[in-house]
């Protein structure tokens, strides 16, 4: 790395934007002055005994597996409907919206998921709206089998990372929008590997508070896809903030050890 | 009358063992010198008797002569040492010995970076009650300004040939897109290893096609995401790129790119010292051990050795401390060739297993950082030439990140990191340029040197223990990919100590005793 300490010191401003301690994971936008205050109290009886780390290590594990087990592998429903049924009984319990080919959106009912969806075993889904699902890795794994999917929404998807989106050359041949609005965990880095998908035409990525320096990134990712429509953060706001955001840019400070 | 007090009261049955601090003073009555004091200054009562407690004390010797005329000067020095043995005063005849690592520990690691972190993680995790293993890492350097760990471009690929590199490589990936599940530590933030999953991009010439063709579908087999491209496909994917004289190249589609190694250390240590490990600042100067001569179901005549203690040596002082162990990991790196050396591997008649030296030494390769501003955009991957020149992007301000491994004539002499600029302009320059036209335009900012652990016989990892040290296990000589396999390694070394065999990823083939046998576990195409 160029300056290895440096890019630690990077790092820092994002993790404190970002998420306040592991457990903020999925209340990564907004943590407020009271539970900071509970978690202060906490955060003191787990440095001096051992039995309160152990129970906040154990919640916090309970917490992750919770995440784990909504992005379980629909296998059964796939092996009996097929992968577009599956993929569309996934998002609807995650509390997600699907559209199959020439039919309406549907919505996940307070009644689980409604009768006609296992008659569309042979309809491929057109459009996928995931919005604020807690899908993360091995999620997307039910949502990549969907071959034919144009329209993507993961706005505001709390797990989904650069990882995630590494995973999305699979759908190159039929995605052609996609819309990662204001997930936190989406960096710069992540965005360069969009460029596999040569059919997309409209592509958001507006709100991305991990990414580091949003007006270069959007003209970064428009030369990167010619052919796209690309939405981003506004680009008058972020000439504004140019001079304050100099600090962070130059690399060349030198950190102390 | 105090003197008398300490040399019998204080004597090393009742303080000096709970203690266990060598001031210099060995258990064999061994005196080395007088070389124990934490350069107090103040010499040893006598050094014929093997005191493991503090000096002296208040001395009362060297107050001079009881003269009439000083009577008042003497009387306010006896008091303030009178004062400084009572309870509050500064003097205790408990010594402070934070600065020297345990008397006992059951595995000792040589080397605190990536691969000695990571074989003390899995092994704190896979013990079978918690608390039950002591493990002691000893780090010479803890600013880590010369492990290579650091110094290293940070890349992680599953495109090598060797089924067993492709298996370390893909746990190593899935351990890092976990890491926060992995490393969590309560109420820290959690590890943001800016991971770029670009891919690699390696580039093939018409010699060098067939093999990566097999490559490919080994790599295939084992489940890594590779596709292979053609020149045209190249060209329309990258169009950047001088696809002449490329016959074929592969890309990696997914779980390839690089990250920041610091963090990832940072990460491992955090969560390593939260579980019980202990740290140690030093160096390890001895090994002292026993041997058993013993013979084989035909006959012949084998010595065995075990290594009982560690002498780790505090930095900036005479002072060592010798660490009783069961268990040796070296994982010293670039230096553990030296470090096998202590332990007497490889002193023996040539060509006999005692003889089999550990061919790890370290290797000099330099890394650039340039701008370039029309070079390649976002969308790069760190593209691996033929000529063994490679790049990657570094940031958002197309700033390049490269360097070229040397032939075996121009090896650099590994005795300083310093670097050598002449190397870029005629060795990496041209193949750069002649691959990408855009950089010819372009301007070296920054450079540094860091250590290869280089294996001289096939260029792959020594795992696992060794036949004639039995309680000696190598975790070292990966040649430039041991950060991208050490949480997997970290593993497998921890599954044999534990269960005595590889569970998970079997590592056979990088097993010492290959050296002797000759079978090489070569890869084919490294970087």
């Amino acid at each position: 790395m160029a300056a290895p300490r440096a890019s630690l010191r990077l790092v820092a401003p994002v993790w404190n934007g970002g998420t306040s301690g592991i457990r903020g994971l999925s209340r990564a936008v907004d943590p407020e002055g009271s539970q900071r205050k509970g978690r202060a109290l906490l955060q003191f009886l787990a440095d001096r005994f051992y039995d309160v780390e152990a129970v906040r290590g154990y919640l916090l594990q309970k917490q992750v597996l919770k995440v784990l087990q909504k992005n379980r592998s629909f296998t059964y429903i796939k092996e009996r409907y097929g992968p577009y049924v599956a993929g569309a009984s996934f998002i609807l319990k995650q509390g997600g919206a699907v559209k199959f080919q020439d039919k309406e959106w549907m919505r996940p009912n307070g009644r689980g998921l409604s009768g006609e969806l296992w008659k569309l075993r042979e309809v491929p889904v057109e459009a996928v709206d995931a919005s604020g699902c807690a899908i993360n890795y091995q999620g997307l794994d039910n949502l990549l089998a969907l071959r034919e999917l144009q329209s993507l929404s993961l706005r505001c998807c709390p797990h989904v990372d650069d990882w995630c989106l590494g995973r999305l050359h699979q759908l190159a041949d039929s995605l052609r929008e996609l819309s990662l609005a204001g997930c936190p965990r989406i960096s710069e880095r992540g965005l360069a590997c969009l460029h596999h998908l040569r059919n997309l035409r409209r592509l958001d990525i507006s709100d991305l508070p991990a990414v580091s320096n949003p007006g270069l990134t959007q003209i970064l990712v428009e030369e990167m896809l010619p052919d796209c429509e690309v939405l981003g953060a506004d680009r008058a706001q972020s000439l504004k903030l140019g001079p304050e955001e100099q600090p962070r840019d130059t690399a060349s400070s030198p950190i102390p050890a | 009358m105090l003197r008398g007090a300490l040399r019998f009261g204080l004597g090393p049955g009742l303080l000096g063992r709970r203690l266990g601090t060598h001031r210099g003073g060995s258990t064999l009555g061994k005196a080395e010198g007088s070389g124990g004091c934490r350069g107090s200054g103040v010499s040893p009562v006598s050094s014929h008797v093997t005191f493991r407690t503090r000096g002296p004390g208040p001395r009362w010797e060297d107050s001079g002569s009881l003269g009439a005329g000083d009577w008042d000067g003497k009387v306010s020095e006896i008091k303030k040492k009178i004062q400084s043995i009572l309870p509050g005063g500064a003097w205790s005849p408990l010594c402070d010995t934070s600065h020297l690592p345990p008397e006992h520990s059951d595995v000792v690691i040589v080397g605190g970076g990536v691969v000695g972190l990571s074989v003390a993680y899995w092994l704190k995790r896979l013990e079978k009650q918690q608390g039950a293993i002591r493990v002691l890492v000893v780090e010479r350097d803890h600013t880590y300004s010369q492990a290579s760990t650091v110094l290293s471009v940070g890349g992680i690929r599953q495109q090598f040939s060797l089924p067993e590199n492709i298996q370390l490589s893909l746990f190593s990936v899935e351990f890092l897109r976990n890491i926060n599940e992995y490393l969590a530590v309560v109420d820290d933030p959690p590890l943001d290893l800016q991971f770029n999953p670009s891919g690699y991009l390696f580039l093939a010439s018409e010699e060098g096609a067939t093999i990566m063709e097999n490559n490919v579908k080994v790599q295939r087999q084992e489940g890594a995401k590779v596709c292979l491209m053609s020149p045209e496909q190249l060209r329309k994917k990258f169009p950047w790129i001088n696809t002449e004289g490329v016959a074929l190249a592969s890309y990696g589609l997914e779980n390839e790119g690089w990250f920041d190694p610091w963090c990832l250390l940072q990460g491992l240590r955090r969560k390593v010292q939260s579980m019980g490990v202990l740290f140690c600042h030093g160096e390890v100067t001895r090994f002292v051990s026993s041997s058993n001569h013993m013979e084989t179901a035909s006959g012949e005549k084998v010595t065995l050795k075990r290594i009982h203690e560690v002498h780790v040596k505090v930095d900036h002082s005479q002072e060592y401390q010798p660490v009783e162990c069961a268990i040796v990991v070296n994982a010293a790196g670039a230096w553990s060739g030296r470090i096998a050396e202590l332990a007497g591997i490889g002193k023996g008649p040539p060509g006999t297993l005692q003889g089999t030296k550990l061919p790890v030494e370290p290797r000099k390769r330099y890394v650039y950082l340039w701008h370039c501003p029309q070079g390649p955009g976002l969308e790069a991957p760190l593209v691996a030439d033929p000529s063994g020149a490679y790049f990657r992007r570094e940031g958002l301000g197309n700033n390049y990140l490269g360097g070229c491994s040397p032939s075996e004539e121009e090896e650099p002499d590994p005795g300083n990191l310093e670097v050598d600029h002449d190397f870029f302009q005629e060795k990496v320059w041209p193949h750069l340029a002649w691959r990408v036209p855009a950089f010819e335009a372009l301007k070296v900012r920054r450079a540094w040197a860091g250590y290869y652990d280089y294996n001289t016989f096939d260029q792959n990892g020594v795992v696992g223990p060794h036949p004639l040290v039995v309680n000696m296990y190598f975790a070292a000589g990966f040649s430039g990919h041991g950060l991208q396999q050490a949480p997997a390694v970290g593993r497998a070394v921890a599954e044999v100590m534990l269960e005595g065999r590889f569970q998970t990823i079997n590592l056979s083939p990088f097993l010492f005793s290959r050296f002797y046998l000759g079978e090489k576990a070569q890869e084919r195409c490294i970087i």
